[in-house]
């Protein structure tokens, strides 16, 4: 069940990952439409984060394209916004949120000419649009979880991209938390944004997402959730890795061959 | 200015070049990086000496430095194609490299006035004696000038590119992610480490220049959260540092360096135990106050 | 060439000494080492090589004495002080572990050197030598020396093969150690205290500056070699002696010289040596795996185009010339050549004048790939959900990477197609139709 889409914001083709060799993500071919609220699942260690490390050129893939907005990433870059996994940086850093924020204006006004009010203003509504404006002067090693998901999210904001590719932002995020932002995602997506988000609950995930991409070091569906939401497709997101891909990779990474033709 | 004074001066703009690097290295966990580097500049710097004799030249000191960015090469290609493990890579680079540098100073003894005793804490109390005269005018010590130099060149790179260090120490996905080149940034970095631990080490050494490098930030690390007046705040240990280091070092006849890196762990002491928010004894009474407070 | 001779004969009884002390200390601090490079703590090594020198010297303050003992004990306690001092700093602050190494290392060190130029600056005639404990100087070994270091030595290695089987499971998995019920805690006090007391009898030949390589270069150049940790752990402490050897010569040959360094070159010769040259994990064994799997991919490939044509024409045995071949996919003429000679040596290809073909030998094979190309192109449209247009370029890489068991998989989990996603038939041969 993949449903390739016309004028897609992000199509993916033949996408092959790998970390030393050894592939992690085999051949994932879909696309997605615009202003959809996109969830990714499936299971530990299915590649996921790897998945849009790689559509954001984090990671060099083994073979394979991304297009974005029908242009290379790097014509793009203002209009994608990336938000990494919480767990990705050291929360000790010596920063407060403001400044987190603003490093969400550095894609647009440079690294070398100076943050303008305007920027200033576009963080602190960026703040505000995640209710943490009253937090903007804290200390980022002083936040919870949650209020650093958030800052993360508003980071992202101050980008006014068209794209926004989220890696778990609801994991340790409480309840109200979660609700609140899941509002501005819906929010967002009224405004004709794309949303991709890496989710691992299940259950939510029919709730909260109007198109879903199941993975499992394989693509094994993308499409509107009711059609990909079956058991039979499911049960094979979950149902284990394949051992064949398995072994592949196992004989590859164990002999450091390299593939090519 | 007193000999006193011109090598404490010498010592706080070590200390202070140090001391604003350290602060990126100890953020990015590069602490030990920093210590490999200062190591391995040292055949760089035996070499320079060797070509240009007891005045190292501009070029010459960049020729050196240039054996810092090495190491970290060296150190990435064994881990990642000869699958070593990083410690391990770290460990036997810059022993290596360190190795070699003796062994040639021990070769062409009598061609360099370089002995083993600079290479471990350096010879500050020579500075003042190699004198920038202009017009038979002195205008204090060589050294110091070229420290000075260094110190702004450091302080102007780290202005230009502080929202870029900023970014790439915090989130490198995110500034990758943006367009803004992590690598780039982490060899300037590594190149300006290599460059400060060659023109510092006739002052201070290979090995205790670690100790300027790492201990001031980390004593700032953990006084303050805004990353600005963690940079200010190392400098101003640094300094410190060097006053008190060198005025202890000429009470018990010992060495400067040594000295210095001593009230260098003295301050780190205070702070570890003092600071008021991460402090051993800090964290403590906040913890009391909040529980005043929530009852 | 008479000086080697003359030292390799260990005539002169201090020399005896010497070579015996170093090689031993090379060995033992080699096997210890073993477990600090397993455990990733290389770089605390360093910090404790570097942190002894306080220690040493405190210890000939108080005691105005250089009795080999008296210093190793000081070394011993100051190693052990910063163990803790990094512990302590990294668990109970923010800071980092590598940020804890590193300013346990240098302000001890720092000490060090204050109290070592201070005891200098005092001019006692005894402290001449403490000097040797920064580059080591093995020459300066005396009997009573060799003794003290014998006895540490001794003891470290019959410790470690005491502890064996616990320390192996600890360096490879602390969490499935503590799962066993061992004593975790106590058995990593145990191995601090044997590395710090091979640091500290370390020093003297090696100094405190390198003492770390000597500890970690030796295990990292026998991991190289195997994968079985007590033929790793023999091996480095071959390589940790030789290097010893090759030190104690150095220093006695040219006694201005400090050992410490030329034992770490060599030792760490012998680590580049071995990555380059180790079978299995060596680069040059890993460049040549890599070659002989060009080569073998080109074959295959050149007999699948035989294939292909055959199969086009229903012959599966004409005779082709180059160009014919070089048709149907672009092919550098002298490496198709080539490839056509090699294959005719395994007996897959006959030559007649200047056209080839297959033999049956070279059908079998030639059919395997086709099998696997199609089964592969079927496995990717079936499972990995890839449609019909998109699947052969993967195929075209992956064919020749299926093993025997593999290929196996392919079929059962397919459960043998008769044809792959563009229609064409899948060949198998005969003893594939179980
Ligand atoms: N930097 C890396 N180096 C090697 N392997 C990695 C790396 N990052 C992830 N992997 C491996 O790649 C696979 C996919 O990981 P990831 O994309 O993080 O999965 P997910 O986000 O779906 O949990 C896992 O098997 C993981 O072990
Ligand atoms: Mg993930």
């Amino acid at each position: 069940m993949i449903i390739q889409v016309d004028n897609p914001v992000l199509e993916v083709h033949d996408l092959t990952v790998s970390y030393d060799k050894n592939p992690v993500l085999w051949n994932i071919d879909f696309s997605i439409p615009k202003g959809k609220l996109v969830g990714i699942i499936g299971p530990n260690g299915a590649g996921k984060s790897t998945m849009l490390k790689s559509v954001m050129g984090l990671i060099e893939p083994q073979s394979g394209f991304v297009k974005v907005f029908d242009k290379d990433l790097d014509d793009v870059r203002q209009r994608v916004s990336y938000v990494p996994q919480r767990e990705s940086v050291d929360w000790d850093f010596p920063a407060s949120v403001l400044d987190v924020v603003l490093m969400g204006r550095y894609g647009r006004r440079g690294l070398f000419k100076r943050m303008t009010k305007q920027d200033k203003e576009i963080a602190m509504a960026s703040l505000a649009k995640v209710n943490m404006e009253k937090y903007y002067n804290r200390q980022i090693a002083q936040l919870s979880g949650g209020q650093q998901q958030r800052v993360f999210i508003a980071r992202s904001l101050a980008q006014q991209a068209d794209l926004y590719l989220m890696d778990e932002p609801f994991a340790g995020v409480d309840a109200s938390a979660e609700s609140s932002i899941l509002s501005l995602l819906q929010e967002m997506r009224a405004e004709e944004k794309t949303i991709m988000v890496v989710h691992h609950d299940l259950q939510s995930a029919y709730e909260y997402f109007d198109w879903v991409i199941l993975l499992n070091m394989r693509l094994v569906a993308s499409g509107p959730k009711e059609e990909v939401f079956t058991p039979k497709l499911l049960q094979e997101t979950y149902g284990g890795k394949l051992t064949l891909l398995d072994s592949l990779s196992n004989f590859i990474r164990r002999k450091e061959l390299p593939i090519k033709g | 200015m007193s000999f006193d004074y011109q090598i404490i001066l010498t010592g706080a703009l070590v200390a202070a070049s140090c001391a604003i690097l350290g602060c990126f290295l100890i953020l990015r966990k590069m602490a030990m990086i920093g210590d490999a580097i200062s190591h391995a500049v040292l055949p760089g710097i035996v070499i320079a000496f060797l070509i240009s004799g007891s005045r190292a030249s501009v070029p010459m000191l960049l020729g050196a430095a240039s054996f810092g960015v090495l190491t970290t090469f060296m150190i990435e290609w064994l881990s990642k194609k000869a699958r070593m493990q990083n410690d391990a890579a770290i460990g036997l680079v810059f022993t290596f490299l360190f190795a070699v540098g003796i062994i040639m100073l021990t070769l062409f003894a009598d061609k360099l006035d370089l002995d083993a005793h600079c290479v471990l804490h350096g010879e500050i109390a020579f500075v003042p004696l190699d004198q920038l005269i202009i017009n038979g005018i002195s205008f204090g010590p060589r050294k110091a000038w070229l420290l000075g130099g260094v110190f702004l060149f450091v302080v102007s790179i780290v202005i230009i590119g502080y929202r870029a260090l900023f970014i790439t120490t915090f989130d490198t996905a995110y500034a990758v992610s943006i367009g803004i080149s992590a690598v780039v940034w982490h060899y300037v970095l590594m190149a300006l480490v290599s460059l400060v631990t060659v023109v510092s080490f006739e002052a201070v050494g290979a090995v205790l220049v670690v100790a300027f490098l790492v201990v001031p930030a980390a004593t700032a690390y953990l006084l303050t959260d805004n990353l600005l007046k963690m940079i200010f705040i190392a400098v101003t240990v640094g300094i410190l540092s060097s006053f008190a280091g060198y005025f202890f070092a000429k009470f018990i006849d010992g060495s400067i360096p040594g000295a210095m890196s001593t009230a260098l762990g003295f301050f780190f002491l205070l702070s570890f135990i003092f600071s008021p928010k991460y402090g051993l004894i800090g964290k403590r009474l906040a913890k009391k106050r909040e529980v005043f407070q929530n009852t | 060439m008479k000086e080697l001779l003359e030292f390799l004969s260990l005539a002169n009884a201090n020399v005896r000494y010497v070579v015996l002390g170093v090689m031993l200390l090379g060995a033992s601090t080699a096997v210890v080492g073993s477990f600090t490079f397993l455990r990733k703590k290389a770089l605390v090594g360093d910090a404790i090589a570097h942190s002894v020198l306080p220690g040493i010297c405190l210890a000939f303050m108080f005691s105005q004495y250089k009795h080999p003992l008296v210093l190793l004990i000081g070394a011993f306690i100051s190693g052990w002080l910063s163990i803790l001092s990094i512990d302590i700093i990294s668990k109970k602050s923010r800071i980092k572990s590598d940020t804890a190494i590193a300013i346990v290392l240098s302000v001890f060190f720092g000490i060090g050197i204050l109290l070592l130029t201070y005891i200098q600056s005092t001019g006692n005639a005894a402290q001449a030598g403490l000097d040797s404990f920064l580059f080591g100087q093995a020459a300066s070994l005396i009997r009573e020396d060799v003794m003290v270091l014998g006895a540490v030595c001794f003891l470290l290695v019959l410790t470690i093969y005491f502890f064996f089987k616990e320390f192996s499971i600890l360096s490879f998995d602390a969490d499935y150690a503590t799962s066993l019920g061992l004593p975790v805690r106590f058995l990593e006090v145990i191995l601090s205290t044997l590395t710090v007391l091979a640091i500290a009898v370390g020093i003297q030949a090696v100094g405190v500056v390198l003492m770390a390589a000597m500890l970690i270069t030796p295990a990292a150049a026998a991991r190289y070699w195997t994968n079985n940790l007590t033929k790793m752990i023999v091996l480095a402490a071959l390589f940790g002696a030789f290097s010893g050897l090759f030190g104690s010569y150095i220093s006695y040959s040219a006694p201005k010289m400090p050992t410490g360094p030329w034992i770490i070159v060599c030792i760490t010769i012998i680590a580049f040596v071995s990555l380059a040259f180790a079978p299995e994990r060596g680069l040059f064994f890993k460049w040549k795996r890599k070659r002989s799997k060009e080569i073998n991919t080109l074959d295959e490939n050149v007999l699948k185009i035989f294939f292909h044509l055959g199969e086009q024409e229903n012959n599966m045995f004409a005779a082709r010339k180059i160009p014919a071949l070089q048709k149907r996919r672009y092919f550098d003429e002298k490496k198709v050549l080539q490839s056509l000679k090699r294959m005719m040596r395994a007996g897959q290809i006959e030559q007649e004048d200047n056209t080839w073909k297959l033999t049956e030998t070279g059908l079998v094979e030639a059919k395997r790939i086709a099998r696997i190309h199609r089964l592969w192109e079927m496995y990717m449209s079936k499972f990995l959900r890839m449609p019909a247009d998109h699947v052969h370029e993967g195929a075209e890489s992956l064919e020749h990477f299926f093993t025997p068991s593999m290929e196996a998989m392919l079929e059962q989990d397919l459960d043998f197609p008769e044809t792959d996603p563009h229609d064409k038939p899948i060949p198998y041969t005969v003893k594939n139709e179980f």
